[in-house]
């Protein structure tokens, strides 16, 4: 061997996370642009909630129901509390949940959908039959039902969205995980001696990975519209906690009197969704090597 | 072809004038067709010939008028009987698609639908061109498959796709062509995903059928010995452009162009056979199923000598991929024993230590599928490296980076991702993971069947000098004879699970043969014109002395 006597190179080191990131940076569309803008500013104020609000989260300014005015740029509402401090801090309430939601439920569908893809069998049959008899009921009416057996505690709601979004982070993954398991490049890694983990990931994570996040940003709105669906039905995230969907509940009746009020709140759901979506499109672009119809 | 001048009418067909196709990548639009001409006349058959990426399907494809998703014609013309297919709308060029100009695609299997009888989908663009009744257009597609050989012809049709072989298939792809008499057909690498021995029957199908109806044909292939059975005409691609163009006899008597006579001259490569008695890997009357009782694998013995080659040969379906899953430990063996360096080697990958498991490595046909395409050339040759040798950090690279020059890469490729390197340079990195465990054997599941012939030469060389370098041991499993012919001391002859015949390289590949052995190896296209006419001739009139 060479090796002893060969004069020690320095070989190129490999390119680093950030170089990656500016290198994607670089070729984003203006759309993606300005869906990581708006998420961006969305979270700036979810974490600052307390140095930006201009008052508390509870707490009682003025009379109820007030205009626009310079100490209440968006008014008041049904009990005097500040509108625009209460939308900062829903900020923080709604996506925080709705993200340790997405996370949970992707982490257990995730790992069960790949384990059952690898292990086939008993296993996969069996969580899959599972999975089928959860996916059998509505998302909503389960989880009224869920929460009026465990009581509307926050922990609770987040396990339970996390637990019904899991079936079908389960089924996308074991579905694309499938594809993946049936490739030379995990044969030859098995015939390597590889154990589970490595095989898992980092030979089949790595190449499910961009559905996943796709799905994740798809998710993460589906949640958040739950979310917001439930507290408008009163089971969500309970008062006197600001958030974003049962402000539309408690102020939906003065669109009635043609008071912008419910709108706000509403407005920053929709800009959140279609955000989330721009950046996960440019994503999905990015990874899928689809080509535009030329 | 005995027949070129009566068949070859003057009237011209298809003229094609200047033609330039770009297709859109990495935001540009790059040629792919740079300027061609074409002309042809009814009932010619023009070769199409050229590697991977030359131009050639393209150019196929521009014949009807088409042009692929992402692809454009940016120039010339194409006119088809005085028509102009660039300037016609898509209405025009429909009406003549399936009915005046049909298309045989390369993968039969892939082209058919698999829920729908084969016979309704024969004859679907007649009907719906209304040219035949229901009735006739059934009644023409049995005929259509007495013609093409087909086995059964009258009921074949009844059947599923998945329910016929591919080679029937392929032919059943021809008829649908045929059905409406079309004035020309382009067959776009028709034989390519079939056995040699399946090869010949439909090529001598698509040949007489294309002749007693006077079609005219572009038969695209990179097979210079099939498009030399097939073609009145060649046309040699590359890069897009147009290399040589002459008659097929003329073109291959005398190849002007210095490509073409690159071309030709593959092949050429030929490793004297050498046999020594140390065996290195030895099965002993192995027995293999899937599952249920049908052997794939049936009382087969095979040796490996250390430092050699042993080439399995077979048709698909023999059980030679089945071999390589048996003594990998993936399909543990029913029956029979496994010895590896005279001891038994445990039968399930599960019961092997990682000793064992590095000194046993494998080659796959696909790099594509074998290369994780999320893994840098870095990780995927310093895997191994890290797991069995336990290098890491700079000693791992620089290893890594021994390895890609002895594969005759550099080390910028060490960064690069599956997809950013040719078919060729993924299978040298597929090669280099192999290496890297110094393993005693390689199994090599036709590593170059996926490859254009000059870059098949090229592996194959490399893999002959990486065993004069490390005196690895390979077993080369492929159906191509011409490679065995090439790189082997011994061969091993399967068929439907059985070693039909076993022995020096020299012995096997001269007379007197095993039946399946001589049938085997006469359907290897030669480089002769006569030859698939010869073929046939010898073997009816066999046929007929033993009746």
């Amino acid at each position: 061997m060479s090796t002893a006597t060969a004069p020690v190179r320095t070989i190129k080191a490999r390119r680093t996370v950030m170089e990656s990131v500016r290198r994607n940076l670089k070729t984003a569309p203006l759309t993606a642009w300005f869906g990581m803008i708006v998420i961006l500013l969305y979270a700036i104020c979810a974490i600052f909630a307390p140095l930006l609000a201009p008052y508390g989260e509870s707490e009682v300014v003025g009379k109820a129901y007030q205009l626009s005015s310079a100490q209440n740029w968006l008014g008041t509402d049904q009990i005097g509390r500040d509108t625009l401090s209460r939308m900062i801090f829903g900020a923080r309430n709604t996506i925080g949940i709705a993200l340790i939601t997405t996370l949970v439920s992707f982490m257990l569908g995730g790992s069960l959908g790949v384990l059952a893809a690898l292990k086939r069998g008993f296993l996969d049959q069996g969580i899959s039959r599972v999975v089928d008899a959860f996916l059998a009921i509505p998302v909503l009416i389960f989880a009224l039902m869920m929460l009026a057996v465990v009581g509307k505690s926050l922990v609770n709601l987040v396990l339970i969205l996390a637990l019904l979004d899991a079936t079908r982070v389960f089924r996308l993954s074991r579905a694309v995980a499938l594809n993946s398991v049936v490739m030379d490049y995990v044969e030859s890694a098995r015939l390597r001696g590889e154990g589970m983990g490595w095989i898992v990931f980092r030979e089949i994570v790595p190449n499910i990975l961009p559905p996943l996040i796709t799905e994740f940003g798809l998710r993460f709105c589906f949640v958040f519209l739950t979310i917001s669906a439930l507290s408008f039905l009163g089971v969500g995230i309970q008062p006197p906690t600001a958030d974003w969907g049962s402000m539309v509940a408690e102020s939906k009746s003065l669109i009635s009197f043609g008071r912008a009020t419910p709108l706000y709140p509403a407005a920053a759901i929709a800009l959140l969704t279609v955000a989330v979506n721009f950046v996960v499109d440019w994503f999905l672009h990015k990874t899928s090597g689809l080509r535009d119809g030329h | 072809m005995v027949t070129d001048k009566k068949r070859v009418k003057g009237e011209g067909l298809l003229e094609i004038k200047g033609l330039k196709i770009d297709g859109f990548s990495d935001d540009i639009w790059n040629p792919i067709v740079k300027g061609i001409d074409l002309t042809l006349k009814r009932g010619e058959v023009l070769g199409l010939i050229g590697e991977s990426g030359a131009g050639k399907s393209t150019l196929g494809l521009a014949a009807m008028g088409f042009a692929r998703p992402g692809c454009r014609i940016s120039a010339g013309s194409i006119v088809f009987d005085g028509i102009d297919l660039v300037k016609a709308t898509e209405e025009q060029r429909r009406a003549l698609w399936g009915s005046r100009i049909a298309y045989v695609a390369q993968s039969a299997a892939a082209s058919f639908n698999p829920a729908h009888h084969i016979i309704d989908q024969t004859i679907e663009t007649a009907v719906s061109h209304n040219i035949k009744t229901r009735e006739a257009a059934e009644a023409d597609a049995r005929d259509l498959y007495k013609r093409l050989q087909l086995p059964n012809p009258d009921t074949i049709g009844d059947r599923f796709p998945h329910q016929v072989s591919g080679g029937q298939l392929q032919r059943a792809m021809t008829a649908m062509a045929m059905s409406c008499r079309p004035d020309l057909i382009i067959f776009d690498e028709p034989t390519t995903a079939l056995d040699v021995t399946t090869q010949v029957e439909v090529l001598a199908a698509m040949r007489d059928i294309v002749e007693q109806f006077n079609t005219a044909a572009i038969y695209i292939t990179h097979d210079l010995a099939v498009v030399a059975q097939m073609a009145h005409r060649i046309m040699v691609l590359r890069y897009g452009n147009l290399v040589e163009e002459a008659p097929t006899r003329a073109m291959l008597k005398e190849p002007t162009q210095d490509y073409t006579k690159s071309l030709w001259a593959v092949r050429k490569l030929q490793k004297p056979e050498s046999i020594i008695k140390d065996i290195a890997l030895r099965i002993h009357e192995v027995d293999a199923s899937y599952s249920g009782s049908h052997k794939v694998l049936d009382n087969v013995t095979v040796q490996v000598p250390r430092g050699r080659t042993v080439a399995v040969v077979g048709e698909s379906g023999s059980g030679k991929s089945t071999l390589a899953r048996a003594i990998t430990g993936l399909l543990p063996p029913s029956k029979g024993e496994i010895y590896f360096n005279g001891k038994p080697l445990p039968k399930a990958l599960a019961d092997r230590d990682k000793d064992t498991l590095r000194r046993i490595q494998m080659i796959y046909q696909s790099a594509d599928t074998a290369l994780n395409p999320r893994q840098q050339v870095r990780d995927i040759i310093g895997r191994p490296l890290e797991f069995y040798l336990g290098l890491t950090g700079a000693d791992r690279d620089r290893r890594v980076v021994e390895l890609l020059e002895s594969i005759e890469l550099d080390e910028s490729y060490i960064d690069r991702l599956p997809n950013e390197m040719s078919g060729g340079q993924k299978q040298r990195i597929s090669i280099a993971r192999a290496l890297a465990a110094n393993p005693e054997i390689i199994i090599c599941d036709e590593v170059t069947s996926a490859l254009d012939q000059i870059v098949q030469e090229e592996i194959l060389s490399l893999l002959m000098r990486l065993q004069r370098e490390t005196n690895v041991s390979y077993l080369f499993i492929t159906h191509d004879i011409a490679t065995v012919r090439a790189i082997s001391d011994e061969i091993v002859v399967m068929h439907q699970g059985k070693v039909v015949q076993q022995g020096p390289k020299s012995k096997v590949l001269s007379p007197p043969y095993p039946a399946y052995t001589e049938l085997l190896l006469s359907s290897v296209p030669e480089m002769d014109p006569d030859w698939l006419t010869g073929l046939l001739a010898k073997r009816s009139m066999k046929a007929k002395t033993t009746a």
